[in-house]
């Protein structure tokens, strides 16, 4: 029944028409992508191939430094939530009073709309009246409005921390999940043999930990190199380029300035990076999934 | 009274720290709301003065009830919002139901290349693909209708969407599927009345996951595929706020809370099918 002909032309006849949609709208643009990557398409409603001028263009400009700091940038910003989310789940996993309602807390980011919070970090970092400019003044630590995110190096961290903020509660929450898989036993045993809360931490929950903290770091490091809403609304890749992304550069060349053939090169290098990390992400779930030691 | 198994027991200076964390945490998760309300409630000319007090001096709801006039349709984007999110929900669970069925139980020539297309989906982010899908909105002439915005975001979500529910229906016994069928069930019958109805926990959970994808990602392509107002979900309709001479931020905090407050008390409702969707989504079954 479930593998004969007919079983096997109803079931190719259920993912159709997904199939179709995936075709349609993401694997079609990608060829698209990479066709356009050769012309110098614009505004204009013809355009010409124009081989690889639009890479050795990308090349010859500031490109290289902009994928550098999206590195840099996506490092940082995962690290920072894989500490955190840890340390959150950690804490929300520990049997005090309140603890139902404490992960209710964690999870407003993640669930409005991301745009909806970055407004709000948008005053935080205002640097006549914002939040964190003023209680540092207040305190005495700044003279002076700090404007977070009219300075290079302070608009870059400002963008990861607000970047770390979306991602974290799901992060935590997914950790959290995690910890609370590993059998009750472990802990039991070690409890009577005398390992203290520090040792079983150690010995049981971070080693059990680690196939999803992998997981979630790639799954991560994949959201975190196309993060775009954060930087957009709180910088526009400013000030003067300092946190311009991979993804705000190709924003800014396609839609911004009209010009499809150079945008288009640049979202097939970001193409490119991406499926370097998914090779990896699928090469360590499916080790986890065989049960090998990585 | 202290009933908890002694391995739970903490100690008070442990269970301070464990406090003192968690604080700092929540602080860290929770300060600009706090901050954002404390904003709405302040009057604009005191916003923007200084010394800076956290404190409200001044609380007044004028910007809760400003805002309506402010931005006048509001009310259309919070609907706009919701409206969006919902269809494709509902765009999702339908392509999706039978295809991660197919996969959980079927043996199909390319069945393996398929998923993992529909897996390597997953990687890119409708900002990668914003110039061909553009091109093709346009082609199609849905630039700038609700469809522009619901097409591509029901096709960024199907993956997800197939993986988990999936996983779900490779639980449910092959037995039933194969009893169904001596009784001289259909294969689609068998579909319908047996396994979609045992699968219902699942597709709950399916939903409500994509739901919170669809309502949380309203901005790329709303802001590039989609000018009318009428059409704005929230998120781009409020970020007009900072195109104005100056930003009236105490009213556009207000119109956030306003904003997401109803979907918000039903996700908050619904948590628990949240989390069993993540869980689920840890690759080992």
């Amino acid at each position: 029944m479930l593998s004969d002909r007919t079983g096997r032309l109803f079931a190719l006849g259920l993912v159709a028409p997904a199939l179709l949609v995936i075709l349609g709208v993401v694997a079609y643009p990608l060829v698209d992508s990479i066709n356009l990557s050769f012309t110098n398409a614009a505004l204009k409603k013809t355009y010409d191939f124009v081989g690889l001028a639009n890479y050795e263009k990308i090349f010859s400009g500031n490109f290289a430094s902009v994928i550098v700091r999206t590195f840099v940038w996506t490092f940082f910003s995962v690290a920072l939530k894989m500490l955190i989310g840890t340390a959150g789940a950690v804490l929300l996993n520990a049997a005090v009073p309140g603890r139902a309602l404490f992960r209710i807390l964690t999870m407003p980011p993640w669930i409005m709309p991301i745009a909806i919070g970055i407004f709000m970090w948008g005053w935080m970092y205002n640097g006549q009246f914002g939040m964190i400019s003023g209680l540092l003044q207040n305190a005495g630590i700044t003279q002076g409005p700090l404007a977070l995110l009219s300075r290079g190096e302070t608009a870059f961290w400002a963008t990861i921390v607000t970047d770390v903020w979306v991602g974290v509660p799901m992060v935590t929450i997914y950790f959290l999940a995690a910890i609370q898989a590993i059998p009750r036993d472990l802990y039991e045993a070690a409890w009577v043999d005398g390992a203290n809360r520090g040792m079983r931490f150690r010995r049981i929950t971070f080693p059990l930990m680690v196939p999803s903290a992998l997981t979630m770091s790639m799954l991560s490091l994949i959201f975190t190199f196309n993060s775009f809403d954060i930087i957009w609304i709180l910088t526009q890749g400013g000030p003067s380029g300092d946190t311009t992304t991979m993804i705000i550069d190709t924003y800014r060349t396609a839609i911004g300035s009209y010009k499809y053939g150079e945008g288009a090169a640049r979202a097939v290098l970001i193409c490119f990076f991406l499926s370097l990390f998914s090779l990896a992400y699928f090469r360590v779930v499916s080790r986890l999934n065989r049960g090998e030691r990585l | 009274m202290n009933d908890k198994p002694l391995i739970d027991r903490y100690r008070p200076w442990e269970v301070a720290l464990i406090y003192a964390g968690i604080a700092v945490f929540l602080f860290f998760v929770l300060s600009p709301f706090i901050e954002g309300f404390l904003v709405s409630l302040k009057p604009l000319e005191r916003l923007f003065s200084t010394p800076y007090s956290f404190w409200p001096e001044v609380a007044s709801f004028d910007a809760y009830v400003r805002m309506w006039t402010t931005v006048p349709d509001l009310p259309r984007y919070i609907f706009n919002s919701i409206f969006l999110a919902s269809v494709i929900t509902i765009g999702v669970l339908i392509l999706v139901v039978p295809a991660a069925y197919a996969f959980a139980r079927f043996d199909f020539p390319g069945r393996g290349v398929m998923l993992g297309l529909f897996l390597a989906v997953n990687m890119f982010s409708g900002a990668v693909l914003l110039i061909p899908l553009y091109r093709l909105m346009k082609a199609f002439g849905l630039l700038s209708t609700y469809w522009a915005m619901i097409v591509p975001g029901i096709a960024f979500l199907i993956p997800t969407a197939i993986w988990l529910l999936r996983t779900y229906m490779l639980r449910i016994p092959r037995e039933l599927d194969e009893a169904a069928w001596v009784d001289g069930a259909s294969r689609f019958y068998t579909m319908r009345r047996v396994i979609i109805p045992i699968a219902m926990p699942g597709i709950s959970v399916v939903g409500i996951t994509t739901f919170i994808g669809a309502y949380a990602q309203q901005f790329i392509f709303a802001l590039t595929f989609n000018s009318k107002s009428e059409f704005m979900p929230l998120p781009v309709g409020l970020f007009g706020f900072f195109g104005r001479q100056e930003v009236v931020w105490n009213e556009l905090m207000a119109a956030c809370f306003v904003g997401v407050l109803p979907v918000m008390v039903m996700i908050i409702l619904f948590q628990r099918y949240l989390v069993a969707g993540l869980t689920a989504g840890a690759i080992k079954q």
